[in-house]
């Protein structure tokens, strides 16, 4: 199975990357986007087979030690709809 | 004295870290990360680059290379463990210090000369900086905005944690070249034995390079033994 996570800036920290962005949108007369923020989408591809429970843990510990700081992001962790390739 | 340069995949400023430690009179040798040793260095350095291309964050991916975990040993043992640019941001990945490095805010990578303002003369890696001397280094980096929260900075600056602040030519503030949290361009970790700076001391050490002012770092650390 394939599982999302999203791991964005916080939201108290300065995004440069997604006010340039969203100056380059607001010149393009795009007036209705209020603001951008770019974070990172990472896909995990999991045994299908691996306990729930310990599928979850390992997910959740990966994303905590590896893939997100936490002194600088936040993530989210959305499990996949069986798209497995 | 001896030291050793970490090289991890990507590392590119272990060449200039090794001459400026060599030409500081001490004996160096590279280590490459993936080995797990580092009995018989009195001194660490872990020097700038892009070490595994930057990839997810700067320094993430290094802080798990096997020789980390004999760094982290080094440094809760007292020894002196000096990260550059890259290597800062591998050394607060590893939670060796606090804080996290991030994108400049001007999105710039940003290449030139600038002055550092000592904070702490007290410490092993600054105790030869004369009274009152800022230093003139080079930084090179495009991810350097350094960031704490507000009560651990507090607590940095509370004890002696900041090693120093970007500056003017006149020591007055206002020289910030990244947005770095209160113009913070390096800090030690609680103990004093650990430095993490942006700016790059060991392209600072022959008049021919520009400055010379990086040898008070490797004078500090050299004769503290």
């Amino acid at each position: 199975m394939k599982v999302a996570v999203k791991v964005k800036l916080k939201p108290s920290i300065l995004d440069p990357q997604g006010k340039a962005v969203h100056q380059a949108l607001q010149q393009l007369g795009f007036d209705a986007i209020n603001g951008v923020r770019i974070g990172k989408f990472i896909e995990l591809e999991v045994a299908d087979s691996a306990d729930p429970a310990e599928r979850e843990r390992q997910i959740e510990e990966a994303t905590r030690k590896l893939l997100s700081n936490p002194v600088m992001e936040v993530f989210e962790i959305e499990a996949g709809e069986g798209e497995s390739s | 004295m001896k030291s050793a340069v970490i090289v991890f995949p990507g590392s590119n400023c272990d060449h200039d870290m090794f001459h400026a430690l060599q030409i500081m009179g001490s004996e160096v040798e590279y280590v490459w990360h993936k080995t797990h040793d580092l009995s018989g260095f009195d001194l660490v350095a872990l020097p700038g680059g892009f070490s595994y291309g930057d990839y997810l964050r700067c320094g993430a991916i290094a802080r798990f290379s096997p020789i980390m975990q004999a760094v982290t040993h080094f440094a809760k043992s007292g020894k002196p463990v000096l990260g550059v640019c890259n290597g800062f941001q591998i050394l607060v990945e590893a939670g060796l210090l606090p804080g996290a490095l991030l994108r400049n805010e001007n999105l710039r990578f940003v290449c030139k000369h600038v002055y550092l303002k000592p904070e702490n003369r007290q410490t092993r890696f600054t105790r030869a900086i004369p009274d009152g001397q800022l230093l003139r280094v080079p930084i090179a980096h495009g991810e350097g905005r350094y960031l704490v929260d507000g009560d651990t900075a507090a607590r940095l600056a509370d004890n002696g944690q900041i090693a120093f602040r970007y500056a003017n030519a006149d020591g007055t503030g206002s020289a910030n070249p990244n947005g770095s949290m209160d113009d913070i361009a390096g800090v030690f970790n609680a103990e004093g034995n650990v430095l993490g700076m942006m700016p790059h001391p060991e392209r600072a050490v022959e008049s021919l390079l520009g400055s010379e002012d990086g040898r008070y770092i490797f004078e500090s650390l050299l004769s503290s033994n």
